[in-house]
């Protein structure tokens, strides 16, 4: 055990929790200083985690089996750089991108039909409410089964993962608009699809848009774990199993760090074209 | 939409939409069942030379060893066979295997709910917490844990925890976030009047938490939970996954995934999806029943 490092990182939080409480009582007047001071907040917290669990792991001597230090897990990740990059290709540019761009279509497209015919809302949602709290990660052993083991089978889990998501959230959506503006609609003697593209979708936006971030996340989850089912020798599942399975923990953590940045970036992908898509709506409006 | 009144409209726009729903979808079941089982039917007919007429061919697909797609009487007679003709106690039965991932589930979620709770606390009341941990909280949902799982219940195996509790650990970390936020949110719901009157009352803080804030947010915590308690479910199941699957749900279906017993993966899946709804419908209950105690019946 190692007591010098131990106690500077004590040190160093609590430095660190000072600075933080200090900057949380600041409430500049300047726009751009405030928000700095809201980024910078998250940002030491971050960093002092990372700090602490580079200083328990260095001063408790973990072994690396358990739990590798940040430091060791970024050595790993700059050394397999070509296999974390096949690993995302597999994963995230052909299973997801395909699933999702395909479960959020069908989605959307059947969330139309649904809204158009009264029988079906009244009969499909509660079917499809039931289902979207269903664990639906189990049907992946099924379309490795049907699909084989490359992409196609993590693809279609990924569609029938987002699908339900996107036709419950788009639904709810289209009844976002009052019985004012779809009066106002009628007035100008506008019809079914000019209602719905010039009014209904728009105003659906914030719903669609949540049902993007949500499926952003289950995406990858569903790729991932239908890849602990069988896989070619290549994916971010198949390696995080297999690195298990011979006890490279820290190679793990690398695909986690590449699996938690793609889930991040596309998340705050989403966000970014939600603000411009919806700038008319009353969270972005100050 | 106008909604009927009585029981005829009960009928109406209750039980006859979603009956058509139900039955067109076991009607394309069985239509995919015959498509996907015929192949092989096929292949067996033409190795043995003989011609199969069209009758045979849809008796036989229905009634296959390992079908591509069992069809819904045969999974139905699996899960009649396994939950109310085995033992509780046996390995083959599915009332054991769920109790297994019942149990997971349940505890990921108390903690989970608890985690939620506590952090959804802290946050309201701590300007640094609030700003610091907030974002963090978000980003972990980013991290793909069901990813990790394997790690967690391999890495807890080797400290020596094992059985329950790395399981729900999984399910604790997928269904805290959903309470977290939707408590902060329910805790600030209180309005500037109701929070002024307090102030006038003097009262202190933990008599605002109490008779202000957390009847307040009574109503987000039972609508958080709902989606927790779904989704605690999930994690328990891929937790069952990588640990040789001994018991559970998750265990089930990577056995059955191993040994193409189609049937067996079916059935686990409709166990799982008949807990959830038990799940998800129990918390509704209770949410029901505390609202109306509290006069907050809709």
């Amino acid at each position: 055990m190692n007591y010098s490092i131990i106690i500077s990182v004590a040190l160093f939080w609590m430095v660190a929790w000072f600075i933080n409480t200090r900057l949380a009582e600041l409430s500049p007047k300047n726009m751009i200083a405030a928000r700095a001071i809201n980024l910078l907040i998250p940002l030491l917290f971050g960093v002092t985690l990372i700090v602490i669990w580079e200083g328990l792991a260095k001063g408790f001597e973990i072994p690396g089996v358990l739990l590798p230090a940040p430091s060791v897990i970024w050595a790993r990740i700059t050394a397999s750089i070509d296999i974390l990059w096949a690993d995302f290709y597999q994963t995230f540019l052909k299973a997801v991108l395909a699933g999702y761009v395909m479960g959020c279509g069908f989605g959307f497209a059947t969330a139309i039909i649904v809204d158009k015919v009264p029988f079906l809302r009244k009969g499909l949602l509660p079917v499809g409410n039931l289902v979207a709290a269903l664990p639906i990660v189990g049907i992946a052993p099924i379309m490795v089964m049907w699909f084989g083991f490359d992409w196609p089978s993590k693809a279609a889990v990924v569609v029938v993962m987002t699908f339900f998501p996107m036709l419950v959230n788009t639904v709810a959506g289209l009844e976002a608009s009052n019985a004012m503006e779809r009066d106002l609609m009628r007035t100008y003697a506008a019809n079914y699809w000019q209602t719905l593209l010039k009014l209904r979708l728009p105003a659906a936006m914030p719903f669609i848009f949540n049902a993007l971030k949500i499926n952003s996340t289950l995406a990858l989850i569903g790729a991932i774990v239908a890849e602990f089912f069988g896989t070619p020798i290549v994916g971010m599942g198949f390696r995080i199993s297999t690195e298990v399975g011979r006890m490279n923990i820290d190679m793990v953590w690398a695909e986690i760090f590449v699996a938690a940045l793609a889930g991040s970036l596309s998340y705050g992908l989403i966000a970014l074209l939600e603000r411009a898509v919806t700038f008319w709506h009353p969270s972005y409006r100050n | 939409m106008t909604e009927r009144q009585g029981v005829s409209g009960f009928f109406l726009d209750r039980v006859l939409p979603i009956g058509v729903v139900v039955l067109v979808i076991l009607m394309l079941w069985y239509g995919f069942a015959v498509l996907l089982n015929s192949k092989f039917e096929l292949d067996q007919a033409a190795r043995a030379g003989t011609e199969i007429s069209t009758r045979d061919l849809v008796a036989k697909t229905m009634a296959q060893e390992r079908p591509v797609l069992p069809a819904p009487h045969q999974v139905a007679t699996e899960l009649w066979d396994t939950t109310v003709n085995k033992k509780i106690t046996s390995k083959r039965s599915l009332v054991y295997h769920g109790w297994v991932t019942l149990s997971s589930t349940l505890l990921g979620f108390l903690m989970g709910t608890l985690l939620g709770i506590g952090l959804a606390v802290a946050i309201v009341h701590s300007r640094v917490l609030d700003k610091s941990l907030m974002p963090w909280i978000i980003t972990s949902q980013t991290v793909p844990i069901l990813a990790i799982a394997p790690m967690i219940i391999v890495v807890l195996n080797a400290i020596g925890i094992s059985g329950l509790l790395p399981k729900a650990m999984i399910s604790t970390y997928l269904s805290f976030f959903p309470v977290a936020v939707g408590m902060v949110k329910g805790l600030r719901s209180p309005d500037t009047m109701h929070m002024d009157l307090m102030r006038t009352y003097n009262a202190t803080q933990a008599q605002v938490f109490f008779k202000l804030r957390w009847p307040s947010a009574v109503p987000f915590l039972f609508t958080s939970m709902k989606i927790a308690v779904a989704i605690s479910l999930v994690g328990a199941i891929v937790g069952e996954l990588p640990t040789g699957a001994v018991a559970g749900l998750g265990a089930r279906l990577l056995t059955g995934s191993y040994y193409g017993q189609t049937i067996q993966i079916w059935t686990a899946l409709i166990g799982a999806a008949v807990l959830a709804a038990i799940l998800v419908w129990a918390v509704d209950i209770v949410s029901r029943i505390v609202m109306r105690n509290m006069g907050m019946a809709r």
